[in-house]
């Protein structure tokens, strides 16, 4: 699958795409990897003001449950119902169906802090030892 | 780069060659998954699956005294058995409570105990410590046959149909073993054990062989097996286990727990003629009613009940869970846990669990969840 290049990265495995002030989040493609067999996923109400840093909701496997990281602070101006209903939009579109939320953001300079997708990449292969 | 520092069964490379995702399992490297849980999962369920089972303790004890040495320290009544049958049984300590669970075969020439991975050492400390009166100790060896003798169990349906033209000779025909019983075989020109047992609530086999020759046998059999049979890992032997209602050391056992809570009273046969290690306990547990017992929940959401989140009841409370994935089978998540007795019909109805600070409704569903025999397709 390729990694898409427009979009940023967090080291906990969130991308971010911006358009305007509004951020929308999902989790990459390592992430649905490694936690394999989606079971429930836990997305916040719009509306709830988040920190950048700070959990955002958790999404559980057969055997694990991880935290959802706000990759940037704001406010929550949308939620992707279908995926909570339809997880299997997350593992077979990562980028693009399976979204998770938009941010309104408070801070637009937070986005210097992520990382470009070659970035995020070489971040993986020190995961991976 | 770390070195691991974890064990590795003969087949280790097997694993890492079919790309499965290895985990540290009571210091063993073993293969959690090699793709989708819930695909391996189904896939003995519906066909076949190939399991390395070699992390596990096997033990052989051998000498005149073998049986009464044996017979001492289980609940269930090895002279009972025929010679070829295998029986689940308790190792209690004096208090009656489980030290491990096992499952025991009566081989012509000795005893085999197949006991937990992470129970191995203990359950040989315990042996060796009840081996008779210092002045009349009893004349039997214990010998841990964990590293050369290898294990690997095929579950599913279609094993009866893919076994037979990996072994070279049976003294009992497999198809017409019975379930829980064991039969000398020869495979890949070795003596080598294969009994009718299994950890999945499916049909199947473990063969016990030289572990030299395991690595040859689990490619034959997938290669026969072909696409009836996947390789299959220890997320997918939870689930397996979890819906058949099997306790697991350490989840549902464990040295607080008496069988009798878990559910387990078969395995103790309290009358059998010889004094057994913990018996006088057990009956008075037995006599008293347990205080809490086993029971098999359905979570009525899709977050997951997991080991040690607590069970709400109107009144407080009321239990815990003790082991909880989702069931591919049931299409929801399921637990086991233990639930105080005495609870009204009302309150059973209105059970939560306590899953991350977020309260899900449970239902109380009878144990197993899935039964191959009780099957309605």
């Amino acid at each position: 699958m390729a990694r898409p290049a427009n979009l940023k990265y967090t080291p906990s495995h969130e991308w971010v795409r911006v358009e305007g002030d509004v951020a929308t989040v999902g989790i990459t493609d390592y992430a649905v990897e490694q936690l394999s067999d989606l079971a429930f996923v836990d997305l916040p109400e719009k509306g709830e003001k988040l920190e950048k840093d700070s959990r955002f909701g958790e999404i559980e496997s057969t055997k694990s449950v991880s935290d959802l990281i706000a990759p940037v602070s704001g406010e929550v101006v949308e939620v992707n119902t279908e995926v909570i209903e339809s997880l299997q939009l997350i593992s077979s579109s990562p980028f693009d169906a399976g979204w998770m939320i938009r941010i309104r953001m408070s801070n637009p300079g937070e986005l210097e802090s992520l990382l470009s997708a070659e970035a995020y990449t070489e971040h993986l292969k020190t995961e991976e030892h | 780069m770390t070195t691991t520092q974890l064990a590795q069964t003969c087949l280790a490379s097997e694993h890492r060659a079919l790309g499965a995702a290895m985990v540290d399992f009571n210091g063993w490297e073993m293969p959690i998954r090699y793709g989708s849980i819930p695909e391996e999962h189904q896939k003995v369920r519906l066909s076949a699956g190939l399991f390395d089972l070699c992390h596990m303790g096997r033990l052989e004890v051998t000498g005149p005294d073998a049986a009464k040495w044996v017979q001492s320290v289980i609940t269930n009544d090895y002279d009972a058995m025929a010679p070829g049958d295998a029986r689940y049984t308790l190792i209690v300590n004096e208090g009656g409570t489980i030290i491990d669970d096992a499952i025991v075969y009566k081989l012509p020439d000795s005893v085999f105990l197949v006991v937990n991975a992470s129970n191995r050492l203990a359950v040989i400390d315990w042996m060796e410590a009840h081996k008779g009166a210092p002045d009349s100790r009893l004349n039997a060896a214990l010998t841990d046959r964990s590293k050369d003798l290898a294990m690997i169990a095929i579950q599913g349906p279609q094993s009866i149909r893919i076994l037979p033209s990996c072994v070279e000779r049976t003294d009992k025909p497999l198809d017409e073993m019975r379930y829980y019983s064991i039969t000398a075989a020869q495979v890949l020109g070795k003596h080598a054990w294969i009994a009718r047992t299994g950890y999945t609530g499916e049909d199947g086999f473990e063969v016990y062989l030289d572990a030299e020759d395991a690595p040859a046998l689990w490619r034959q059999v997938l290669e026969v097996g072909g696409n009836r049979i996947a390789p299959i890992g220890l997320g997918a032997r939870d689930t397996l286990r979890l819906e058949a209602g099997m306790p697991l050391y350490g989840h549902e056992l464990d040295l607080s727990t008496d069988p009798f809570e878990a559910g387990l009273g078969f395995a103790v046969k309290l009358e059998k003629p010889v004094p057994f290690v913990g018996q006088e306990a057990l009956r008075q547990r037995k006599a008293a009613g347990p205080s809490r017992r086993l029971t098999g929940f359905r979570v009525s959401s899709k977050r997951v009940a997991r080991q040690g989140m607590k069970i709400l009841g109107p009144a407080g409370e009321a239990g815990a869970v003790t082991s909880g994935a989702p069931s591919p089978t049931l299409g929801a998540p399921i637990a086991m846990g233990y639930l105080k007795t005495g609870l009204k019909p009302e309150e059973l109805s209105a059970l939560k669990v306590d899953i991350r600070g977020n309260e899900e409704a449970l239902e109380v569903v009878p144990l197993p969840f899935y039964s191959r025999t009780r099957k309605k397709k």
